[in-house]
């Protein structure tokens, strides 16, 4: 069958410990093996930094408030992707959209970053067939999807009676049912307040009727995943995001996961991974004295070894929020008065959509921005930090490798810093124009692919060039050994692949899609034994409070594309 | 032995209920009974399998008679025309299932043509204001189980949508609202006394056309300017106004679906913003949602497949090859045919002959039509080729968007006997376009 | 000839028609679902149109005959509708303000008695307007 052999690139790989050495790496039939015959069609990777495909632990790309966002934006469309030319014949698909692409922009856009994986990062249950849709029209990169629990009234009535068992058994029932891959939990219990025009704002403000606070919702959570032992930890997105002075919230959150252990057999460290984490590091007490705590968090985070965390770094782009955090897209318009769309999903979960403008003349956008590089510039255990922007909601993912070039380049986010209106003020509420730390590329593998892939259990897939992994490959147009002075070659590299290989196929040649192999849906496949009481309160919710039938809730197989089930066997 | 198959889709309007219980005949042809659903949606059912429906394509002849013909040669038919002409329009899909939709994408997109969806004459005014204005709304079953303040504003559910109030609305015991109807207000706003209106706590006669001022003065009150409104605004008096106003700052959780009293009006996308405007403003003071009241059972999944696809609901314009364009008044169907400046028209999933204003159907017929239809209907009867495809959720199943945009599954029931769906004659149709595509290059 | 009174007109959803349409457009349930008007018995008073007689409806874009009969969903004097379909479209302008929907709601139309008039079938009047209707 096809072989492949990626010669004499520099090799960043920290799943098997390689720091940028001169490598081959061999592929066949879609995998990374130790060695190919002499027949293996080979690529010259001299002078290039080789790593494994991109894998994207936190980002919104399919389902329904993405697309609703797409739908209510028209102004965020003409002339932002590259156009087709001479690829149409073959099929390639148009590119529409700069904050919110299409599925196809979506998927022709990762794999040009070199990325080959990506996590969507909410997905309402009730809607998991239009996630199914997208994930379909979604070409190349492989998706999961995680279903949100924190508000779910299952979750919400279990957890208050402390049934983990219960809880465990509806989770495992919903992962199926949605072909899901994890448990996401947004803004626990607020979003549920929110139905009634309420919010919980920190950790132990009760939820309305239930009678439940977000503490024992989070914690409840974290039983749960273990007592299933699933590949990925809770994925959180805590109480209070976006306010001046939340960071005390944070650590209080962060402090839940305190004598907690991951238990699972996919080589995961940590019980919480806490997303965008820049959202949730703020000082002050008003927008006027507000200011960064990245440092205070990092340094709880770089001690408590059983947390993960993404940046969602602040890009300095128009974009659009969008988020299951339904009170707090409320609260967003009423600050900006931009167009706001809200849905509520019945017994589960909402949404918000709002445009935003990361102005960089605003002194708040700029403290936000050096907010979220100096969580990745304090981190300490890079396995445990991850780049993201919280696509689309700190600015798109379009824009990781600028990310990449403020983290390994000061003389880059000093242009940056220099060149805002409220330069003065983000330099006195922020630590960043004193930090020089410089990010090098063993570490930017570790938070973009080595890093999420153990978080998410799935490193002996995804992340990794060592045998018997996917051979998802990206190979960068840059010399390790003689890295560019002028920090916009490094933008640059990482912008457009030499060469992206997905599953052992060339899908990206000098920045051209060249192929586009069908992707596939990964979930997590839960066997357990049946637990006729939660199968009883099931049946009684879809009688008497869902507006679906129980036999059309659950995802059909035939509208679920390519599944890929990484299977967990609970005694 | 009669088989009964349960939590069918029924394939009419925008409630799109899934627990209709079939019951077909032995060899899966025939339907023998429905339960569970209104009367429009048994007669979906049936015409499902009659006798009359139509199997064959059929291409109309030089002497004005139809004769039948093959589906490939059908698809050839509607392939080379398709190549040939420089702004072909596909329009319709009020009763084709999302796979179909997406199918349709891949058609105009390979052809460089216009892609239009019945919203363009129904809600299309409503995706204006939402562009400007956004979207606070929430699923039917937040309704069923808070809502106690509902507003039908220019819609007439009895007609439209007859199982809307008794499924989401108005009489549902939800887990919050275990009274149903006792604890909810309804308040009707129409210029007709309509058989909604009937089961009303309130109806306020608006006078037609003039609902953006109601909604004005509404807003009026709810931001703080009562003392300032007339004795009377659109026929509706201060009074009445200021009860209702009260009603709905009260409300715990209030909705409002709003219909085509609003967006076919003078005013049109208008309406819809102040509704918006309205709801936003709401608020500040209590939790309040809005809903479109959308027509068929999945006329909002053109609108969600194509946003994923382009990024634009309707009205796209594919000529441009390498980019999609959106520009209603500009790429809407109807506006374009009154300006003659479409060369073909394929009719998928609808009756423009029997839905356009007449004016802007004798433009179309100048051209080749093409009507993809399981039914005989006025665009049929005028068209040049007319290619039967099964009836979602009768003869194939599929994906498809409620009104509130949740996605529901709907089933097979019956056999569709040689029939093709929508999906597959329209890749065959891409696939061959392809095909003239390379050779033309 | 009773006077010219200008009245406005509203097409727009029945149950009954969605029952027809279902059953087919070349049915006689849609005809006799969708060839009404639906008037204000002042109105009809006023016009000397007799209830369940054939009437001349004439809008900015055409005209068609169908037939009066009193709203049951009451409209109030000077409205008038006709439930949306073939009939309804004859005289529904299509002008969009720019935003793609039709005039279906709201438009001016004069309606005069025509008992001598006949109503005509939908096919009729679709096949007719593209100049393909044959008398069989
Ligand atoms: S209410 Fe609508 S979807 Fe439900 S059965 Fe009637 S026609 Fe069908
Ligand atoms: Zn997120």
């Amino acid at each position: 069958m096809s072989e492949l052999i990626i010669k004499n690139g520099y090799v960043f790989d920290p799943i098997s410990g390689i720091k940028g050495d001169k490598a081959d790496i061999a592929i066949k039939d879609g995998k990374i093996v130790d060695k190919v015959s002499a027949k293996a069609k080979s690529i010259d990777a001299n002078g290039k930094t080789v790593m494994a495909g991109g894998v994207d632990i936190h980002t919104h790309v399919v389902g329904p408030k993405v697309n609703l966002g797409r739908e209510m934006r028209p102004e965020d469309k003409l002339f932002r992707g590259s156009v087709r030319g001479g690829i149409v014949k073959q099929g390639k698909r148009m590119e529409m959209g700069f904050s919110i692409p299409s599925t196809w922009k979506t998927g022709y856009s990762y794999a040009r970053l070199g990325y080959t994986y990506v996590n969507e990062a909410a997905m309402p249950p009730l809607m998991a067939p239009h996630v199914h849709e997208e994930i379909r029209d979604t070409p190349i990169i492989d998706i999961s999807a995680m279903p949100v629990f924190g508000n779910n009234w299952f979750c919400l009535e279990y957890l208050k009676n402390k049934e983990i068992e219960n809880n465990a058994a509806y989770i495992a029932w919903l992962l199926k049912a949605t072909y899901g891959v994890g448990i996401k939990c947004v803004n626990p219990g607020g979003t549920e307040a929110w139905a009634w025009g309420e919010n919980c704002v920190n950790i132990h403000d009760p939820v309305p009727y239930f009678d439940i606070t977000p503490a024992e919702i989070i914690k409840g959570l974290i039983e749960s995943n273990e007592y299933l032992g699933l590949p990925h930890s809770l994925h959180l997105h805590g109480n209070n995001l976006g306010n001046p002075g939340n960071y005390t919230d944070t650590l209080d959150t962060l402090k839940l996961a305190e004598g907690y252990k991951a238990k699972n057999k996919f080589g995961r460290t940590q019980v919480i991974h806490n997303t965008h984490l820049q959202f949730h590091s703020y000082k002050g007490n008003s927008w006027g004295t507000f200011g960064s705590a990245a440092k205070e968090v990092m340094d709880y985070v770089n001690k408590a070894d059983n947390i993960t965390i993404d940046l969602g770094c602040v890009t300095l782009d128009e974009t659009t929020t969008m988020t299951a955090d339904g009170p707090f897209e409320h609260h967003l318009q009423s600050l900006n008065h931009l167009k706001w769309a809200n849905c509520d999903v019945e017994l589960e979960t909402g949404s918000g959509i709002v445009p935003f403008v990361y102005d960089k003349d605003s002194a708040v956008v700029g403290i936000q921005w050096a907010t979220g590089l100096e969580l990745g510039l304090y981190a300490k255990d890079m396995m445990r930090v991850f780049i993201t922007t919280d696509h689309p909601n700190a600015g798109p993912f379009t824009r990781y490798p600028r990310i990449i070039k403020w983290l390994m380049s000061n003389k880059a986010r000093l242009a940056t810093l220099d060149s805002m209106k409220g330069k003065a003020k983000v330099i006195a509420a922020t630590d960043l124009a004193s930090m020089d730390r410089e990010l090098n590329l063993y570490e930017i593998a570790m938070m973009t692919r080595a890093g999420p892939a153990r978080a998410l259990g799935m490193s002996n897939m995804y992340g990794s060039l060592a045998a018997g992994a996917d051979a998802n490959i990206a190979i960068y147009d840059l010399d390790a050994k003689k890295l560019p002075t002028d920090p916009e070659l490094i933008e640059e590299a990482f912008s457009k692949t030499a060469y992206t290989i997905k599953e052992g196929v060339i899908v990206v040649q000098g920045g051209e899609i060249v192929a586009e192999p069908p992707n596939h849906t990964v979930w997590t496949k839960v066997t357990m034994p049946e637990n006729t009481q939660v199968m009883r309160d099931i049946k009684e919710k879809f009688t008497k409070s869902y507006t679906v039938n129980l036999e059309n809730y659950a995802v059909f197989d035939d509208h679920v594309y390519r599944p890929r089930a990484i299977e967990v066997d609970v005694a | 032995m009669p088989k009964v198959i349960e939590n069918v889709g029924c394939p009419y309007c925008g409630c799109s209920c899934d627990d209709v219980r079939v019951t077909v005949s032995d060899d899966g042809k025939k339907v023998l009974e429905v339960e569970n659903v209104c009367a429009i949606g048994t007669e979906i059912f049936k015409h499902g399998s009659s006798d009359h429906r139509i199997r064959k394509p059929r291409l109309r002849q030089p002497d004005g008679s139809m004769k039948d013909i093959t589906y490939e040669e059908a698809i050839e038919w509607t392939a080379q025309h398709l190549y040939k002409a420089k702004k072909p329009l596909m329009y319709g899909f009020g009763s084709t299932n999302c796979e179909g939709q997406a199918a349709a994408a891949r058609v105009m997109e390979t052809a460089g043509g216009m892609l239009d969806n019945c919203a363009t004459i129904c809600h299309g005014p409503s995706f204006l204001a939402i562009f400007d204005n956004g979207y606070p709304t929430c699923t039917l079953g937040e309704v069923k189980n808070r809502a106690d303040v509902i507003v039908y504003w220019g819609s007439n559910p009895a007609h439209a949508h007859p199982r809307h109030m008794s499924r989401y609305s108005i009489f549902p015991r939800g887990f919050f609202t275990g009274k149903g109807q006792k604890k909810r207000t309804v308040i009707v706003v129409d210029p007709r006394y309509t058989d909604t209106a009937n089961v009303a706590d309130i109806h306020l006669r608006v006078k037609q056309g003039h609902d953006y001022e109601l909604f004005d003065a509404f807003r009026m009150v709810v931001n703080g300017h009562a003392d300032d409104l007339p004795d009377v605004v659109a026929d509706v008096p201060k009074e009445q106004i200021l009860e209702v106003a009260e009603i709905m700052a009260n409300a715990r959780f209030g909705t409002t679906f709003f219909g085509m009293g609003l967006t076919h009006s003078d005013g049109r996308n208008h309406n819809i913003d102040i509704a918006i405007s309205l709801t936003r403003d709401l608020n500040k003071v209590a939790k309040w949602t809005i809903m479109a009241m959308r027509g068929h059972y999945n006329i909002a999944g053109p609108g969600v497949v194509w946003s994923w696809t382009f990024g634009f609901p309707y009205c796209l314009d594919l000529t441009k090859k390498n980019y999609a364009h959106m520009n209603p008044g500009e790429t809407s169907s109807v506006d374009m045919a009154m300006r003659d400046e479409v060369d073909m028209f394929i009719n998928i999933g609808t009756d423009a002959g029997a839905h356009f204003p007449i004016p802007a159907v004798q433009h179309l017929k100048k051209h080749p039509w093409v009507t993809i239809d399981p039914s005989i209907n006025m665009a049929s009867e005028i068209s040049d080729l007319h290619i039967p495809v099964c009836i979602c959720g009768v003869d194939v199943g599929g994906v498809v968007y409620r009104m509130d945009n949740v996605p529901i599954q709907f089933r097979q029931v019956i056999d569709p006997q040689g029939l093709l769906d929508d999906e597959t004659l329209l890749n065959k149709i891409a696939d061959r376009l392809d095909e003239l595509n390379a050779q033309g290059a | 000839m009773a006077e010219k009174y200008i009245l406005n007109m509203i097409t727009q959803r029945a149950v009954e028609e969605g029952i027809a349409m279902e059953i087919g457009k070349t049915s006689p349930e849609y005809f006799d679902a969708c060839n009404i008007i639906e008037m204000n018995e002042q109105d009809m008073k006023k016009l000397g149109i007799l209830k369940n007689t054939n009437v001349r409806v004439t809008s900015e874009s055409g005209q068609v005959i169908v037939k009066a009969v009193v709203a049951r969903q009451t409209v109030y004097p000077g409205l008038c509708h006709i439930r949306q379909g073939v009939w309804a479209n004859q005289v529904v302008p299509p002008r969009t303000q720019s935003t793609g929907a039709p005039q279906y709601s709201g438009f001016p139309v004069t309606v005069e008695s025509a008992p001598e008039e006949k109503l005509k079938t939908a096919l009729q009047l679709v096949q007719g307007a593209v100049g393909m209707w044959k008398e069989v």
